[in-house]
């Protein structure tokens, strides 16, 4: 994983609430076996018409949000389906941080172990962004700031574990692992066993 | 000592390391259930450090997802049925549990089936475990009192690899189901009702604890079902306490302590419940005695009204944009709309109650002409179940397809879709865009209002066609 410090980019928009992970990535794709290579499904069928043609009118499809690697989404984002095809294929598509009033739990634990980063700021701030797509942010997790073009900045929170691992490019799995004997000692002594 | 909830037992009896301001609580894991989309990328973490799965006595394999449920006894079947990476994706699934020691429930076993039915009906669901598994709906098994929680792929690496998660602590949230439930309104009318009261975002950070006298008075089946979609309301987990239901139901089920054991696992189960006094985060009332059969209306499960309730016509474009989608008109109930497709099935309902249920609707009668309607039992066991009281011929006779187990239309991955533009009203938990099909429409609602619309050939009211 690649360590992450500051993400300055210009923001696409996708104004709608509750986006759950079957848009962000429909069920037909979950058959691979490897992480990689998700970025074309990413919101497949609100991207692509049956016949596999970009839908003009799309978000994504705009000229504009080429090259964006902050996504704003409506409120409550990532809620549904607990696969993490989802941030995957995000990831994989070139987005690296997404912002909404709201993010769901699984989603939200799923994207802090791929490299994403879920961002949730006040309902003022967020209108703003919903405002003005193509803003250019900068998301600092040291700071654990979010700057506006417009010289606003604001706070979001995040576990201090998981920035930890964020900023270092490391994975939780390590820090598990180390726990060996406090989990051997646990098995032993507790009162019944499953 | 202060008095505690369910959940907080669960989650205190379980914790390793305690959090700190460094870094979450090390939550140990009694039950890891895994199937075949969400652990392809997990093993091979195993794999490429070198770990051994730890505790392969804790871990369950079944296949369910992209699994077809068109009959399959050999690997030549599967290639005929299957789409090529759906096989390949079950081939390599047999081939990790195979390297890994993982009991796994496949193609030649009689407990195959979705897995959030079959760890309840092996008894290895139990009071006052941690249950996860790669899958949101892993809540379902929370009826029993554990707490279970759906998990991401690098989570289930880590399960495998030690058993233990790292969890902060969620906020607690009691929902009391109060009254009686009226003839032809269940429990999926129940949780419908909820998720529509408050939103599908209005669980995200906490556990709820179902209670009350309406969920005292539901079988588990029934229990499990509003568990289920807890996810929908944005929770991670669901929880009720066991009672003499629940011990009733687990007793001498194949995986369930024996013996003396078994004395000794009930008295610890007993001592679950909330103690009185126990102090929740939120709390909500729901009146069930008001409640009428639920149905959806939108594309997501909170969009939700009654089956004679109009559709609300609202401004905000997410809802307008909802609607077109659907295809429905706002200012008018949902009942006499056009059905093409019924799907029974699901972790939601596809147990043997469910179908009985369908099936007392549909007994004598004929699925409309032009409907499509397909029940899937939830496992092996409880096709069997169905088989031998008679409840396949009925379906058969109504004009239904009958298949075998698996989670089918639910998502559209393995075979089983609605076709674009086509409008399903679904016994499953999720009417999301495209969920069942690219372009399909999916209309939430119990197994006795999907059964009445697939004989009307139209969303329809449940309880004129109730058996008195
Ligand atoms: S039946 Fe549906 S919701 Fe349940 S596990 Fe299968 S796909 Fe998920």
């Amino acid at each position: 994983m690649e360590p992450i410090s500051v993400i300055r980019s210009r923001t696409v928009v996708l104004p709608y609430d509750d986006i759950d992970t079957d848009q962000i990535i429909p069920a037909r794709y979950l058959t691979t076996t490897t992480r990689e290579g998700l970025g074309d499904a990413a919101f497949a069928d609100w991207r692509y018409d049956e016949k596999g043609q970009p839908r003009p009118d799309f978000e994504l499809n705009q000229p504009e949000a080429q090259g964006c690697a902050v996504l704003v989404a409506g409120n409550n984002f990532g809620c549904g389906s607990s696969r993490e095809h989802a941030p995957w294929a995000l990831y994989d598509y070139g987005i690296r941080a997404v912002i909404s009033t709201e993010i769901a739990d699984i989603f939200r634990s799923n994207s802090l172990k791929n490299g994403l980063l879920p961002v949730v700021v006040d309902r003022d701030t967020h209108a703003w962004l919903l405002a003005n797509p193509g803003a250019e942010v900068s998301i600092d997790l040291g700071e654990c700031r979010v700057g506006l073009p417009n010289g606003h900045e604001v706070e979001f929170a995040i576990d201090g574990f998981s920035r930890y691992c964020l900023m270092n490019g490391i994975d939780q799995l390590g820090f598990l692992l180390q726990q060996e004997e406090q989990i051997r000692n646990f098995e032993r002594n507790r009162p019944w066993q499953p | 000592m202060s008095a505690k909830s369910l959940f907080e037992k669960v989650w205190d009896d379980h914790v390793v390391v305690p959090e700190s301001a460094d870094h979450p609580a090390v939550l140990y894991i009694d039950l890891h259930l895994t199937h075949e989309v969400t652990s392809p990328q997990a093993f091979s973490v195993l794999r490429e450090r070198g770990l051994p799965l730890r505790r392969t006595d804790l871990t369950l394999a079944t296949m369910d997802h992209s699994t077809p449920t068109l009959p399959v006894r050999s690997f030549r079947d599967l290639q005929v049925v299957a789409e090529p990476k759906a096989a390949s994706q079950i081939v390599q699934f047999e081939k990790n549990c195979a390297e890994f020691n993982v009991t796994l429930h496949g193609f030649d076993s009689e407990h195959r089936g979705i897995v959030h039915v079959i760890g309840p009906e092996l008894g290895a669901t139990q009071p006052g475990k941690t249950i996860v598994c790669g899958d949101s709906h892993t809540s379902t098994h929370g009826a029993f009192g554990a707490l279970a929680f759906g998990i991401g792929t690098t989570e289930v690496g880590h399960v495998m690899a030690t058993q233990c998660l790292l969890q902060r602590r969620p906020k607690t949230f009691a929902v009391n189901f109060e009254g009686q439930l009226g003839d032809g309104v269940t429990a999926k009318d129940m949780i419908l009702a909820l998720i529509g009261q408050i939103g599908v975002g209005g669980g995200v950070g906490h556990v709820l604890e179902y209670r009350g006298s309406a969920i005292a008075g539901l079988d588990m089946e029934q229990r499990m079902t509003i568990c289920n979609m807890s996810i929908e309301a944005g929770a991670r987990a669901g929880m009720i306490a066991p009672d003499d239901t629940t011990i009733e139901y687990l007793a001498g089920r194949p995986m369930v302590p024996q013996g003396a054991a078994w004395d000794e696992a009930v008295a610890r189960w007993r001592a679950l419940p909330s103690d009185p006094g126990a102090r929740f985060d939120r709390e909500v009332t729901v009146d069930v005695s008001a409640l009428r059969p639920m149905v959806t209306f939108g594309t997501n499960p909170g969009m939700v009204v009654a089956i004679d309730e109009a559709v609300p016509e609202r401004s905000d474009p997410n809802f307008r944009k909802a609607l077109d989608y659907m295809g429905v008109t706002a200012g008018r109930p949902l009942a006499g709309h056009p059905v093409d497709v019924v799907f029974i099935g699901s972790c939601t309902n596809s147990r043997l109650s469910d179908l009985e249920q369908a099936a007392s609707v549909l007994r004598g009668r004929r699925v409309a002409e032009g409907v499509r309607m397909l029940v899937v039992p939830g496992s092996q066991q409880v096709k069997k179940a169905a088989e031998a009281r008679g409840l396949d011929r009925v379906f058969t006779e109504a004009g239904a397809e009958w298949r075998e187990s698996g989670c089918s239309m639910c998502l559209g991955m393995n075979g089983d879709t609605v076709p674009s533009g086509q409008l399903a009203v679904s016994t499953s938990n999720r009417n999301f865009e495209g969920r069942q099909g690219q372009g399909a429409r999916t209309v939430l609602a119990s197994p006795v209002t999907a059964a009445a619309s697939a004989i009307a050939g139209s969303v329809a009211d449940p309880r004129p066609y109730l058996a008195n």
